[in-house]
């Protein structure tokens, strides 16, 4: 279980979270590993919290859903208070620096780091937080390479959007290396 | 012959799988968590020349669904809970009728509207009784997004062959979850064919001929005349009213099934060959089951699974041929108690039968099944 990345991605309806699951699970399987994504949501279309959940694993995945993460992200408020509790002792939280974390939250690892104010500051689009989410988990994990992760982000981005994807990647990176 | 390595949700692979059978036509109503069906069903079908319809409602979804099979096309519908019940007249009709159609039911949870965006597998005994009247059902249910591919292929088959609706009971878990599957050149899958009769010879529409299955179908239009009706029928395929015909029918609808059962039950079994203890599970809870059965066996403890792939018919030899080697069956799904009254049926009291059940929208957790097991310990 050790080897097995388990990691849940939590946010508003819209910042595209369930993206970011499934294009880090798709980099993972280019690495020639397991993984499984699975999303929980409300009956909204926008708003409310999401969450997107990603199992990565050197071997066969039979459980297919997260049940006590190792890693947690959370990009608004709401979706913290309500999914950022459960996590491993040795594991890691992720929080935008906009959130309060709830009192008695402890891990090994909690990050504060401005993610959305560097998406739209720095590459000039709020839309691409989740794409600076992810360069900075892959950066403090490794746990893909970083030809798959662009690879995989490029078959899922819109035509057009390839550059800001880019520098969104580059971004995260650089704050996984300031934390 | 290259295989296409894609990460797929189970509903998307459902209608790859469905396309790959041969389906020309999809109508039907979007509901979650079915919806994805409908969505790449309508960005699919028209690039190959098919048809997609969204219909006004889940009726008039499989009634569409099955006009279009009588003209020759391969049809789905793909519903959840609340459309399956309201597709479930139509349902009986295509028994009575023998019309080859596919019905997806992505299950949800609760009764009604219920939990729209959550598992659950509460429709288990209404794909077998969900219509009235003794008929013949085919249901199918897979536990991974590659077997949901393989089994939609499955239930166009079995529709063909079988000239009757198939089931194909999936759930939120396999429905939703995105993994890995590799799809195999179209050379690779076995396609069945309905059988139709030739230009010029004697057609009956309801008579079955020598050495076949079921009767041959002609596709309206093709100049073929004949009539459908849910009403008891004779061979032209027009009303019936007298009872011996009536019973010729009936057996005959029943038969397709019951002289068949080992061209349609399928299954799987993991370290069952010395297990004391048995767990039944099927659809997405038997991930759970299978999680749970690694770490029940790295404690030394024999148990093994056995997942029903084929539903209905269930599989009643099987089953009860490994309650005389265990201790204990315990069975793991999403409802208060369903498949386990069918286990307990088929055991008749050569072991001892207990019930895992969760029906608030959740998954059943490795952890909750292990501590379930170890109660019956």
């Amino acid at each position: 279980m050790s080897k097995q990345l388990e990691l849940r991605l939590s946010g508003s309806g819209g910042q595209g979270l369930i993206t970011a699951g499934i294009i880090l699970a798709e980099a993972a399987l280019k690495d020639n590993k397991n993984a499984i994504q699975t999303q929980s949501y409300g009956p909204e279309a926008r708003g409310g919290a999401s969450k997107a959940e990603v199992i990565i694993s050197e071997t066969s995945i039979d459980f297919p859903k997260v049940t006590l993460p190792n890693m947690t992200l959370a990009l608004t408020q709401i979706a913290s208070d309500k999914y950022i509790k459960d996590i491993t002792e040795d594991g890691t939280i992720i929080i935008d620096d906009s959130i309060t974390l709830p009192a008695g939250v402890t891990a090994k690892n909690v990050y504060k780091v401005p993610i959305i104010k560097t998406a739209i500051n720095e590459v000039g689009k709020e839309i691409v937080a989740n794409i600076v989410a992810l360069g900075l988990i892959v950066g403090l994990t490794g746990i893909v390479s970083r030809e798959s992760l662009e690879a995989a982000i490029m078959a899922r981005i819109p035509k057009g959007t390839e550059d800001l994807n880019r520098l969104a990647l580059e971004k995260g990176y650089e704050l996984a290396k300031q934390v | 012959m290259a295989k296409k390595v894609k990460f797929l949700q189970g509903n998307e692979a459902c209608v790859e799988g469905a396309l790959m059978a041969g389906m020309t036509f999809y109508s039907g109503y979007p509901i979650t968590p079915s919806t994805e069906i409908a969505e790449l069903s309508a960005e699919k079908l028209p690039r190959i020349g098919g048809k997609f319809i969204q219909m006004e409602d889940e009726i008039a979804g499989i009634a569409a669904a099955i006009g279009a099979s009588l003209t020759g096309a391969k049809a789905m519908t793909a519903t959840s809970g609340p459309g399956f019940s309201l597709k479930q007249e139509n349902i009986g009709y295509a028994a009575l009728a023998e019309v080859p159609v596919v019905i997806v039911n992505v299950q949800r949870g609760g009764p009604s509207t219920g939990l729209p965006t959550a598992p659950g597998q509460g429709d288990l005994m209404q794909a077998m009784w969900g219509t009235h009247g003794d008929h013949p059902v085919i249901c199918l249910t897979p536990d991974s997004v590659k077997e949901t591919f393989d089994l939609t292929i499955r239930a166009f088959n079995l529709a063909e062959k079988y000239r009757t609706p198939v089931i194909l009971l999936t759930d939120e878990i396999t429905g939703h979850m995105r993994e890995k599957i590799e799809i195999p050149d179209a050379s690779e899958i076995e396609v069945y064919n309905r059988i139709k009769p030739n230009q010029g010879d004697e057609y009956k529409a309801y008579k079955v001929y020598d050495g076949d299955l079921v009767p041959k179908m002609a596709d309206f239009g093709s100049g073929f005349r004949y009539h459908v009706t849910g009403l008891m029928h004779d061979e032209t395929g027009f009303p019936s009213n007298s009872t011996k015909n009536a019973g010729v029918l009936m057996n005959r609808l029943m038969a397709k099934i019951e002289d068949n059962l080992d061209d349609l039950i399928t299954y799987e079994e993991v370290e069952v060959a010395d297990a004391e203890y048995l767990i039944v599970s099927y659809g997405g809870t038997a991930r759970t089951a299978k999680a749970a059965i690694k770490t029940l066996r790295n404690e030394g403890i024999k148990v093994g699974l056995f997942r029903p792939i084929t539903v209905w018919p269930f599989p009643e030899k099987q089953v009860a041929e490994l309650s005389k080697k265990v201790k204990n069956i315990l069975v793991a799904e999403l409802n208060y108690g369903q498949m386990v009254r069918e286990v307990e049926r088929v055991v008749k009291g050569n072991c001892d039968v207990r019930h895992c059940g969760k029906a608030n929208g959740e998954v059943l957790t490795p952890e909750e099944l292990i501590r379930a097991f170890k109660e019956v310990l």
